[in-house]
């Protein structure tokens, strides 16, 4: 009776009585939006001054863009990271989505345990444990800086990956999955056909939430690689450190800040139509 | 004629023996069950009493922990889904929904090997796929039978739930399956719909010749649309026959109880032809019994006739109701309340005369006439059983050790409504009204089943304790085989009854 009763209580509140004591439930969201505008959409503006301006006289200038795309090594720079992040990015995926498929499958009851041994790293400073990478890569032999800045991006980033993943793969619609047995397709064909069509919004969340930090890290590449793995994030950290950097810091941010955008629009482009549930962002 | 004719008759499906175990828990118990091609078979039953996991083991999703089945006389027990020539319509309808309407239908066609019809240097068919044109001509066809020809470039999500299961159907059809199975494809649909597609479905069937499985706990549905049915509970089957047979001549208080409204007697066989119920001798159509021997009795409320001035039980009229074509009436007689319909009302506190005719009274065997455990005594005065230890009066000095076999009478075992307050504890499956009392039966943690008469009332799902007076508990000494088998429940269908069954409402097309 009692749920009953509460159910069709729950069902007959109209919509527009969003309301909780006279507060509008939208107004919950004022102090993340005073605290966004302070520390995201201020700095925001504050670096785009500093971007369009000379550090010596204070004046309108477009050189510290000119400064970039006259340097054709640090382009290349950059073109190395974001081909390091892609790397990165595709590791994690490789690694990740079959693990996700384990850990959704019955067989595997404990699988709470294994997913916190897996999110269990995120609970320790990610520096910290960049170090210990580094002690067991040099205890393992492994000194090619490549490899050592590779392996630790994605042993930091991998929860990342491996959480959208799980929820998508683990809330799969069981019956979708015999239904596709149940037409003749193998257990290949199945994945193919069905699986991972239907884990995209997964695939893609995670992907971004990958692909974005790695693509502008500098910490790790600091504490793992040499100079030859030197990257995009390291060049604008440098800048930051001089005093007088700041603006060419700044322009070389705002650069990276537009191709980061780009990519989460065309991975969004990609998702949409695809599914409602899309990709993070 | 003659090939025609031996098709009707051979089984395409024969499940032998099938026991499914999950965690230790039976949910299919040593199930076996043929299926004539072509047929519409249903199987019916409460949720939770195994139907849908031995449609699954038909299925190919589940593999039964014993018994093989059969799929035209060829071992499919452990065949994967994806080898099997059946399709399944799944209760949620389980359409993909990155694909549009064609490609679910198409999904199924395009990963079809067919035979051409050649074979290579080494004898062995070639198989090809379906072309594209053939494809697409076999979709359009399948859209027009389910009636939705314009629908193919439609995404899945904008359909209504009828409109679903149509896509769901036509998708199993295409492929041409030799057994289609449905697990309560209509479940979601509301009732109007519900109708609809049951005619549509059972008019589907009869064009398509495909052998139907079917799932569903509702017995209308059931009764209206197959040619067959089998009643499930607790993993096994309870009967298995026509809809009128099941409804006519249910096999134990279970069927009847879960098929149609009817009233539930305890009686006594005074001899073939006459059974004593209400302390009053009625005539009936049933013999075989021992004499004296106690038997659940059937009678349904459309059999009873009411007369305001004569006929074989004095009763007095409690409620009456308008059901639209009729009226339903509770009317108290001797100890007992029977559900009676008539088209004619008495009103309530009315005295009436009840009369039931020789066919409208079915007998059955009872299931079980007492409870009867194996226990193990654990002390002087204290026997194991269920898990738990129940004291008793140790009259013949049995001795640590000992094992016994515990008979407790329905009526002599206390539910009680804290578990605490019991020896072990227990869940309600089942509950019977019996005229006059409830049969309730109770599952143990250990899977053991009490039943128990009781004046209260306990609803299925229930949470009890069960204790025993020491003095109604009856132990002896465990005998171990009694000609070679163990006493335990009878089973209610025999070999010779489901071979009668097939021979009846058989109709030529």
């Amino acid at each position: 009776m009692n749920k009953n009763s509460t159910t069709a209580a729950a069902s007959v509140t109209p919509r527009k009585t969003r309301k909780i004591r006279g507060v509008k439930r939208s107004a919950f969201a004022l102090p993340y939006l005073a605290l966004s505008i302070v520390f995201v959409i201020v700095p925001l503006f504050i670096m785009l001054y500093y971007a369009f301006t000379d550090g010596a006289t204070g004046s309108f200038t477009g050189a510290n863009f000119v400064h970039f795309f006259s340097r054709p090594n640090i382009m290349a720079v950059m073109g190395k990271s974001f081909l390091i992040a892609l790397l990165t990015t595709v590791l994690c995926l490789i690694l990740a989505y079959p693990l996700a498929l384990a850990l959704s499958s019955s067989a595997l009851n404990k699988k709470f345990i294994i997913v916190m041994l897996f999110v269990l790293p995120m609970w320790i400073n990610s520096l910290l444990r960049t170090y210990a990478v580094k002690i067991v890569l040099f205890m393992l032999n492994i000194s090619n800086a490549w490899v050592a800045v590779t392996i630790g991006m994605v042993y930091d980033f991998f929860p990342f990956m491996l959480l959208p993943l799980y929820s998508v793969v683990s809330g799969m619609d069981k019956s979708l999955i015999e239904a596709s047995q149940d037409l003749g397709a193998s257990p290949l064909k199945t994945l193919i056909k069905v699986r991972i069509p239907l884990s995209l919004p997964g695939i893609i969340s995670g992907v971004l939430m990958v692909f974005m930090p790695t693509v502008s890290t500098f910490a790790i590449t600091d504490v793992l690689g040499d100079t030859s793995t030197y990257m995009f994030g390291n060049i604008i950290n440098q800048w930051f450190r001089n005093s007088g950097g700041w603006n060419i810091g700044s322009a070389y941010s705002f650069i990276l800040l537009i191709l980061i955008a780009a990519t989460v629009l065309l991975a969004n482009k990609l998702t949409k139509g695809k599914t409602e549930i899309g990709g993070v962002l | 004629m003659a090939t025609v004719a031996r098709e009707k008759f051979d089984n395409i499906i024969e499940i032998k023996n099938v026991t499914k175990v999950f965690d230790g828990i039976t949910a299919v118990d040593n199930v076996s069950l043929s299926v004539r091609r072509g047929e519409f078979v249903t199987l019916l039953g409460p949720s939770g009493c195994g139907k849908t996991t031995l449609l699954r083991m038909i299925a190919g999703f589940e593999m039964p922990t014993s018994g093989t089945i059969l799929l035209e006389k060829q071992d499919v027990t452990t065949m994967p889904p994806h080898l099997r020539p059946i399709n399944t319509v799944f209760q949620k309808y389980a359409l993909f929904p990155h694909l549009n309407v064609f490609k679910n239908i198409a999904f199924g066609l395009k990963l079809k090997k067919i035979p051409t019809g050649e074979v290579d240097k080494k004898g062995r068919p070639i198989f090809r796929k379906f072309t594209k044109d053939e494809i697409a001509e076999k979709v359009e066809r399948v859209l027009k039978l389910v009636n939705l020809e314009a629908y193919g470039y439609r995404d899945i999500t904008g359909l209504s739930g009828g409109q679903q299961q149509r896509i769901a159907i036509a998708r199993a059809i295409v492929c041409e399956p030799k057994v289609l199975l449905l697990d309560e494809p209509l479940g979601a649909l509301d009732l109007k719909m519900r109708k609809e597609m049951q005619s549509e479905l059972a008019a589907m069937h009869k064009n398509i010749g495909i052998t139907f499985i079917y799932v569903t706990h509702d017995q209308e549905e059931a009764l209206t649309m197959s040619d067959k049915v089998v009643v499930m509970t607790d993993g096994a089957v309870q009967q298995y026959g026509t809809p009128k047979k099941i409804y006519d001549e249910p096999a134990n208080a279970f069927v009847a109880d879960f098929i149609g409204e009817s009233n539930i007697l305890s009686g006594v066989m005074k001899k073939d032809f006459l059974v004593e119920f209400c302390g009053t001798q009625f005539k009936c159509l049933d013999k075989g019994f021992e004499k004296d021997e106690k038997v659940d009795l059937v009678v349904r409320p459309e059999d009873i006739a009411i007369s305001a001035k004569s006929g074989a039980l004095a009763g007095e009229v409690v409620s009456t109701v308008f059901k639209g074509t009729y009226y339903e009436m509770e009317i108290v007689a001797g100890d007992y309340q029977f559900t009676v319909q008539n088209t004619v009302e008495y009103v309530a506190g009315s005295k009436v005369w009840l009369t039931i005719e020789p066919d409208g009274i079915h007998i059955m065997k009872k299931l079980k006439t007492v409870n009867e455990l194996d226990g193990e005594v654990t002390s002087e005065n204290t026997v194991e059983i269920c898990g738990g230890e129940f004291e008793f009066e140790n009259t013949q000095n049995f001795e640590r050790g000992d094992e016994v076999r515990v008979c407790v009478p329905f009526d002599k075992v206390e539910l009680t409504d804290d578990e605490e307050d019991g020896v072990i504890g227990a869940n309600v499956t089942q509950t019977l009204y019996k005229g006059s009392y409830y049969q309730v039966q109770v599952y143990t943690d250990d899977d053991n089943d009490f039943l128990i008469d009781t004046v209260d009332e306990w609803d299925i799902g229930d949470r009890v304790g069960i204790k025993i007076n020491p003095k109604d508990m009856v132990v002896t000494r465990k005998q171990t085989t009694i000609d070679g088998e163990t006493v335990t429940d009878g089973e209610t269908v025999t070999d010779g009854e489901i071979d009668s069954i097939g021979e009846e409402g058989e109709t030529d097309e």
